[in-house]
């Protein structure tokens, strides 16, 4: 049913990419992203589109994978691509039929916007393929852990997270069970109209609440009786550790970042 | 009214790396009236079994023929033939969620379009069937109710359909063993006086002991034995190679029978392991 849900699931395979620290790969994910935001000429989105292309080689990731990832957002990208094309004010212009008046700068930005839009879709795609979902919101509690002086709730938030993508499939699961006991019982829920069918989520969706907050309840109740209470004092299973391969990372992350100022400068 | 299973293959994830063979070239018939009991350890394919039965799987290559019409042909009206072969899901209590009782036994036959009046009278011949009193129930929430009687309130809302044949995955699992009883009892009930054809699926040997009048064996996805209690718990050696077992019961008299005692291979009723014993019994007091 949602099986096809590609976009940004977890590939694991093993990868100097895959190996580096969660981290290391947020940070330089970020980098990329402020990179996207800079270049201003073809050639810097070139130099972007070689960098992820190498990087998804050395994650052994088949950059077909990584386009797959596109496909949801096509609309948007699209979108964005008309809307900057016709509604662009601008000097030169190349076509003009009616109202609608297409500009050279038009063009122009609605070819960056949009290629803008593919490119943080890739790059943050890289990010989820070669990092696993627990590793990640490991990475995104210690980068949120300097807050905690100020109160901010860094580790209920990433056990939170980690909790959530972990009964991701459970309920998944769980949908499929109730949704055939109840077809079981007669139940519709491919045809009528929009009213009846949305009517006819109800015997789904009330079991399914139900039964995620009983999960809920024996869950709590389980991690309470193992100690749980909350981050404080907590000592972790996984210590992360930098190492060599994340300076080299960052080596090439900060030349990337180097290349697209200069070509901001001159270009 | 029967089913026909023939060379039923069940594939999970077909064309990907997770491709697992669930059930392979499964074929049975099921006659009016029987109790049929289907065991197999964990992972056998017991539950994708069952839910060919009814249409809710569609099977990767064979056929299951409802009265000898084909459960997936293209004409077949699979929501009709649902009607008439009732599922029990594995805890079944999970898919309650009306407000009422009532209101949630009355789910299926609503489905189903029946009138106002005729709903009324099978949602209290349904509870009639659970055990469960009308004037006491029938207004409370689902929710208020203990796991026991949940599950028969669960059961209600299919047998409440007024199906041929009643399929039930696992009914007892997870229950007290009064609780236990009292639905084993009531399943006995329903095939003696209902005349209604059961399947069920149950790790309980001794629950299939007292209920099943065939049994199949399934093992690795396929149908490994398929007979009588009688003849399949006499081979308590074929049943334990495949992380099965057999009753208490049968498990005493094959002991006692490699201890040189003269005891019938396919004794597993517990009277009559009982009046075998006392047999014995009197004849060495009698020497």
């Amino acid at each position: 049913m949602l099986s096809n849900m590609t976009m940004g699931q977890y590939y694991p395979v093993d990868s100097p990419i895959h190996r580096l620290d969660p981290r290391t790969k947020l940070l330089l994910t970020i980098a990329l992203i402020v990179a996207v935001f800079l270049v201003k000429t073809l050639a810097g989105y070139l130099l972007i589109l070689g960098f992820i292309y190498l990087a998804a080689r050395l994650a052994r990731i088949p950059f077909r994978m990584l386009l797959k990832g596109l496909k949801p957002l096509r609309l948007i990208v699209l979108f964005t691509f008309v809307l900057n094309l016709f509604f662009t004010a601008g000097e030169q212009v190349l076509l003009e039929i009616w109202v609608i008046r297409m500009t050279r700068e038009g063009l122009r930005q609605a070819v960056f916007y949009s290629l803008r839009l593919v490119f943080l879709v890739l790059g943050t795609s890289l990010l989820t393929l070669t990092t696993s979902p627990v590793a990640l919101s490991d990475a995104i509690e210690l980068l949120l852990s300097p807050l905690k002086r100020i109160h901010f709730p860094a580790h209920e938030l990433a056990m939170m997270m980690t909790i959530a993508l972990r009964f991701i499939p459970t309920l998944l699961d769980e949908t499929d069970k109730i949704m055939k006991a109840q077809m079981a019982r007669g139940a519709d829920f491919e045809s009528g109209n929009l009213i009846s069918r949305a009517r006819a989520m109800v015997p789904l969706l009330v079991p399914l609440f139900v039964s995620a907050f009983r999960r809920a309840g024996d869950l709590a109740m389980a991690m309470e009786s193992r100690c749980y209470h909350g981050g404080e004092g907590r000592t972790r299973f996984r210590v992360l550790k930098f190492t060599r391969a994340d300076l080299a990372a960052a080596g090439a992350m900060l030349l990337l970042l180097a290349l697209v100022v200069l070509e901001r400068i001159y270009l | 009214m029967s089913i026909e299973v023939r060379h039923l293959t069940h594939v999970y994830g077909e064309g990907s790396v997770l491709r697992t063979v669930a059930l392979e070239d499964i074929s049975f018939t099921v006659r009016e009236g029987e109790f049929v009991g289907i065991v197999g350890h964990t992972g056998s394919g017991k539950s994708t079994l069952v839910q060919h039965l009814n249409g809710l799987l569609k099977p990767s290559s064979g056929q299951v023929l409802v009265d000898g019409e084909d459960l997936n042909g293209d004409k077949t009206d699979r929501r009709a033939l649902r009607r008439r072969v009732g599922l029990v899901f594995q805890y079944p209590e999970y898919q309650l969620f009306e407000e009422t009782v009532a209101r949630d036994i009355a789910f299926g036959p609503k489905n189903q379009g029946l009138g106002k009046e005729e709903i009324d009278r099978r949602v209290r011949r349904a509870m009639d069937w659970v055990h469960l009193d009308y004037e006491k129930y029938a207004e409370k929430s689902p929710f208020e109710l203990s796991g026991g009687q949940m599950r028969r309130v669960a059961i209600a809302g299919v047998l409440a359909m007024e199906p041929e044949i009643l399929i039930l995955d696992e009914p007892t699992a997870g229950l007290d063993p009064r609780g236990r009883d009292r639905i084993l009892s009531m399943l006995e009930n329903l095939r003696t006086k209902e005349n209604m054809t059961i399947l069920m699926v149950s790790h309980s040997m001794e629950d299939m002991a007292r209920l099943a009048t065939r049994l199949l064996v399934i093992s690795d996805g396929k149908l490994a034995m398929d007979g009588t209690p009688r003849e399949i718990f006499a081979r308590g050696d074929r049943m334990r190679a495949m992380g099965l077992d057999v009753p208490e019961s049968a498990r005493l008299c094959a002991a006692l029978r490699e201890k040189g005692y003269d005891l019938p291979a396919d004794l597993f009723r517990p009277e009559e392991v009982k009046e075998h014993l006392l047999r014995l019994w009197k004849e060495a007091s009698a020497c």
